[in-house]
């Protein structure tokens, strides 16, 4: 594996890596004391800042800028709330952080906790992950037994707690607000914004909610420097002033039908076939890639001709899919009819809306409900027309729902039926001979409804 | 004055009002449809069909910025210089879209609904909907299950907007009523064992903006298209709740809050809505009763001989009488005026003034009182035109009990039993007893003349409630066939020419009483405050 030397997953493999002792060992913690020491909030804030940091969540919005948006001088708490609700589809990058190497994630919590003045961070961890509970469980009483947590933090005056919070499982809870109201006791309904969670967030207070590798990134921006953080990756495109750049490394998380899947830590930028091909060892079987999932399974679809995309911040929006995302690539080999593949996808998110804005609620809902007909052979061409218009009204970016849920949802539709309208057409018309042209609305078919 | 563009329109809006955009648009007479957003309830902007193009111009140079997606007009505060587009393309396509989409899941069981005719998908359906399905049809299932002793659910009309169910986290606090389940299979419910009940529970019915909440009470009574409405005030407690009487035929089927920002808001209590039954009662009085015996027996009499041989029977008799609290202003004023033409030392009282319990007050504010009688108020402040010192029931019956007077005149008109034979016993002393009433009690059984009193919906009149705000409203219908409404009785006792006209007496009271001085002009719908006016006035 011709790579550069693994920062972020360091402690893989490493016997009891996930022990204290061995953090320390491997220079963990260090840095901690040195900047409660040495450095005030504002600095750690734009250090952060001046390293590109972006949310490994799945965003991408600049780490830095997100925590400037705290008001000045708050009298009251502010809480950081850490996102551990890994549940995109394909992804585990989180997983493998919280499980591995937990006190890269609590000293990254630390820090940033310090740099946003929280007293109290909140860790949600999704409920599926119960050796990560433990291992996070055991390592926040390590910190607190060595002092890294509690109060008065190595003599420096600043306290923290963390809570460690096991949610209840549905996808919605990693929506930032979702997660926000679910830690409140409440329905995980994303909230309106305005507000956002900087200005009134948990418990109606100032509130950041970053995901769990952001988290140690933030961990090794402070062993490593700003400098080598941004060594990595890719510059901002001086063509695009919006483009903050895609800095530092990635965990990719690779599945699907390759030869080697599993995650994997690469500068960010790396082309999705480098990925499959040098990390993943080819398409399994000899075969060929059909089509990519760039960065979970809401991301959209990249074709074969569009593999040698760049995965950064950047690159997977230039091909139509929606960002990079978590950056679980997933490879579907030619064997797979995609019209599978989008009835797998239509019913993970008719399963998972959280059924608050009409668009997305019934829309995922009939998505779903045309490609359980179509893969009964009752399809028609207009459903095609039907599942585009749908792909592209329902989101937050037309506006038509509060969270970005419906645009997950959306994007595989969109791409799907734009980047494989042929495999389609010749799909329905194969499989329905006599009714592919009909126009007329059709009745639902009871037997067709799996559940 | 801050400007907001509706449509091109240019309105104005107050400079310290916080309208969103729907209710800036509706400034400018623009409806904008809308399902989860409630005035009095928080905003969620989950329905999605208020979605709008919004934007902003600039102060200086007049360059209009517009956002570059939809959003929704509910949760879109309007602000100096926004500019709101309701009727482009885009926002015509997506309120088909979300038509559309609420349709999927929906019955379409117009024809046994009970709302159809005031049911929102229906009528935005029909404005904005598209005329093609494109759906999957959905095999017809309309499930219907109790939530609560008054509100029954239809299931799966429902369309998910919650404002029942913020309605009871918000207003009346018991958060009965929950979503449970996840996406398209979200059904609104109650948990086991802890049903919809509590004293604002009807209020979720009106809430529903389609046929998913059913009021037990009125289910398949009748089709709302024959109903007729009248703004009205509720009688049930002093705090006078504005209301519209819906009526056919001189039936009452139900009642409905009417909007008033002083006095209810959005709101009613159960008490109250269902409160109008007793007008309907077998058991009422229908026709006037002369007794004829000791035993009790009564002849009926004609209404125009009560008007002559009750003046009468009474003249020359040391005379009190007790001014009911469930008469109008206007009634209780041409009483006042009766008793002292009979007598001109006649004792006036204040009638029996019924009370159960505590005021009730729930989170939002919205205040059931104990004081079972709408206009103590209003009757107290004529009593003070006539009498130096305001005296009460248990005056007037010490006054009975120590023989100081001779003949009583006792209005009553209460929905429900007031008074029990050991309460009435004092006046079997008397040598003539009126007694006006809904129904026949233990005082009626003595009475020497038993008159049929009108409900609330039968008269016309003003109330006074508990914050002194006067209510003025017409009658909703007719008193049942034989019922004279009190104030007809007063007006042709005193002689005066052609029908019962409130107004004029109104008038007249006005010239009279400082305190009332305000109710000669126009009262508005949603009433007056008579403390205010009389600070203003004096």
């Amino acid at each position: 594996m011709a790579t550069n030397e693994t920062v972020l997953l360091e402690a893989v493999g490493v016997p009891d890596g996930h022990l204290l002792r061995s953090y320390e060992s491997r220079g963990g913690y260090a840095p901690l004391v040195r900047v409660l020491a040495e450095k005030q909030p504002a600095e750690v804030v734009e250090m952060v800042k001046a390293s590109g940091l972006r949310g490994r969540g799945g965003a991408g919005f600049p780490t830095g800028l997100k925590w400037t948006f705290l008001p000045k001088d708050h009298p009251g708490p502010i809480y950081l709330c850490i996102n551990a609700d890994e549940s995109e589809p394909g992804t585990f990058n989180n997983r493998i952080l919280m499980e591995d190497d937990p006190h890269q994630v609590i000293e990254g919590i630390i820090l940033s906790s310090f740099a946003t003045r929280a007293s109290t961070a909140y860790l949600y961890l999704r409920y599926e992950y119960p050796r990560a509970w433990h291992r996070l469980q055991g390592a926040i009483d390590e910190a607190y037994a060595a002092g890294y947590l509690g109060k008065n933090i190595r003599g420096s005056g600043f306290s923290l707690d963390i809570q460690l919070h096991r949610g209840a499982a549905a996808y919605i809870c990693g929506e930032e607000t979702g997660l926000i109201e679910s830690l409140e006791g409440k329905r995980a309904w994303p909230r309106i914004k305005p507000p956002f969670p900087a200005i009134e967030g948990l418990f109606r207070k100032p509130t950041v909610v970053n995901n769990i590798e952001t988290m140690a990134c933030v961990a090794q921006i402070f062993r490593r420097g700003v400098e080598w953080f941004r060594s990595i990756g890719v510059p901002a495109d001086p063509a695009n002033p919006r483009d903050p750049g895609s800095y530092g490394p990635k965990l990719y998380c690779l599945s699907g039908h390759v030869e080697r899947p599993g995650c994997y830590e690469a500068p960010l930028g790396i082309t999705a076939r480098e990925l499959i091909d040098r990390h993943g060892g080819g398409v399994w079987k000899g075969r060929r890639a059909k089509a990519v999932i760039p960065g979970g399974i809401s991301m959209g679809l990249l074709t074969e001709a569009e593999l040698d995309t760049p995965l950064d911040f950047a690159g997977p929006g230039k091909v139509g899919c929606l960002g990079l995302g978590t950056a679980a690539v997933v490879v579907i080999d030619e064997t797979v009819s995609i019209v599978d593949f989008l009835h797998n996808s239509c019913r993970f998110f008719a399963h998972e809306s959280c059924g608050q804005c009409t668009p997305c609620r019934e829309g995922t809902a009939w998505s779903l409900r045309m490609l359980e007909r179509i893969r009964a052979g009752k399809g028609r061409l207009k459903d095609i027309e039907l599942l585009a218009e749908i792909g592209s009204t329902m989101g937050m970016m037309p506006g038509s729902t509060i969270c970005g849920l419906a645009d997950g949802a959306a994007w595989p539709i969109k791409n799907a039926v734009a980047k494989f309208r042929g495999e389609f057409e010749d799909y329905i018309k194969r499989t329905n001979p006599g009714g592919w042209m009909v126009t007329d609305p059709v009745p639902a078919l009871p037997i067709v409804a799996a559940h | 004055m801050p400007t907001v563009i509706v449509d091109g329109h240019e309105i104005e809006i107050g400079a310290d009002e916080r309208l969103n955009c729907i209710e800036a648009a509706r400034r400018a007479g623009v409806e904008i449809p809308h399902y989860c957003w409630h005035p009095g309830l928080s905003v969620v902007a989950s329905c999605r069909m208020c979605l709008v193009e919004t934007g902003t111009r600039d102060a200086a140079t007049g360059k209009i910025t517009m956002v570059p997606k939809l959003v929704p007009g509910c949760q879109t505060p309007a602000r100096d210089g926004t500019v709101i587009v309701t009727d482009s393309k885009l926002v015509r396509d997506s309120r088909a879209r979300v038509e559309e989409a609420l349709l999927i899941d929906h019955p379409i069981d117009c024809s046994i609904c009970d709302k159809a005719g005031e049911c929102l998908l229906q009528d935005y359906h029909f404005q904005h909907g598209q005329p093609e399905r494109r759906t999957d049809l959905n095999p017809f299932h309309s499930r219907r299950r109790d939530v609560g002793p008054t509100v029954t659910l239809f299931v799966d009309r429902c369309i998910m907007c919650t404002r029942c169910v913020r309605f009871t986290r918000e207003v009346s606090g018991t958060a009965e009523l929950m979503v449970a389940n996840r996406g398209s299979k979200e059904e609104i419910d109650v948990f086991p064992g802890f049903p919809l009940d509590n004293k604002l529970s009807g209020n979720v019915v009106d809430l529903c903006p389609v046929g998913a909440l059913g009021d037990k009470d009125f289910l398949y009574q009748q089709r709302v298209w024959f109903l007729k409405r009248e703004a009205n005030v509720c009688g049930g407690c002093s705090a006078g709740c504005s209301i519209h009487t819906e009526h056919n035929q001189d039936t009452v089927y139900r009642l409905k809050p009417r909007d008033n920002p002083h006095v209810n808001t959005w709101w009613m209590c159960d008490d109250g809505r269902y409160g109008w039954h007793h007008l309907h009662a077998p058991d009422r009085l229908l026709a006037p009763g002369r007794a004829v015996s000791a035993s009790g027996e009564r002849e009926p009499a004609e209404w125009h001989d009560v008007v002559t041989r009750l003046r009468a029977e009474l003249e020359g008799s040391r005379l009190a009488v007790a001014i009911s609290p469930m008469l109008t202003v206007e009634e209780a004023w041409m009483l006042c005026a009766v008793a002292r033409s009979i007598d001109p030392r006649a004792a006036l009282h204040l009638g029996h003034v019924p009370v159960r319990g505590e005021d009730e007050r729930f989170p939002a504010g919205f205040t059931i009182r104990a004081e079972k009688c709408p206009n103590r108020r209003g009757v107290e402040a004529v009593l003070r035109l006539y009498e130096e010192e305001l005296r009460g029931w248990d005056d007037l019956v010490r006054t009975v009990a120590d023989g100081g007077v001779d003949a009583a005149w006792v209005t009553a008109g209460y929905p429900g039993p007031w008074i029990d034979d050991a309460g009435a016993a004092p006046f079997d002393r008397l040598r003539t007893l009126v007694v006006q009433d809904l129904f026949d009690s233990a005082l009626g059984k003595r009475a020497t003349w038993l008159l049929p009193a009108a409900g609330f919906a039968e008269r016309a009149g003003t109330w006074v409630n508990v914050a002194h705000r006067a209510q003025t409203f017409d009658a909703a219908i007719r008193p049942p066939a034989g019922v004279w409404p009190e104030g007809r009785l007063y007006w042709n006792m005193l002689g005066r020419r052609g029908l019962y006209d409130p107004h004029a007496v109104r008038r007249q009271i006005a010239e009279s009483s400082t305190t009332l001085a305000v109710l000669g002009g126009e009262i508005p719908p949603v009433g007056v405050d008579l403390r205010v006016e009389q600070l203003a006035g004096g």
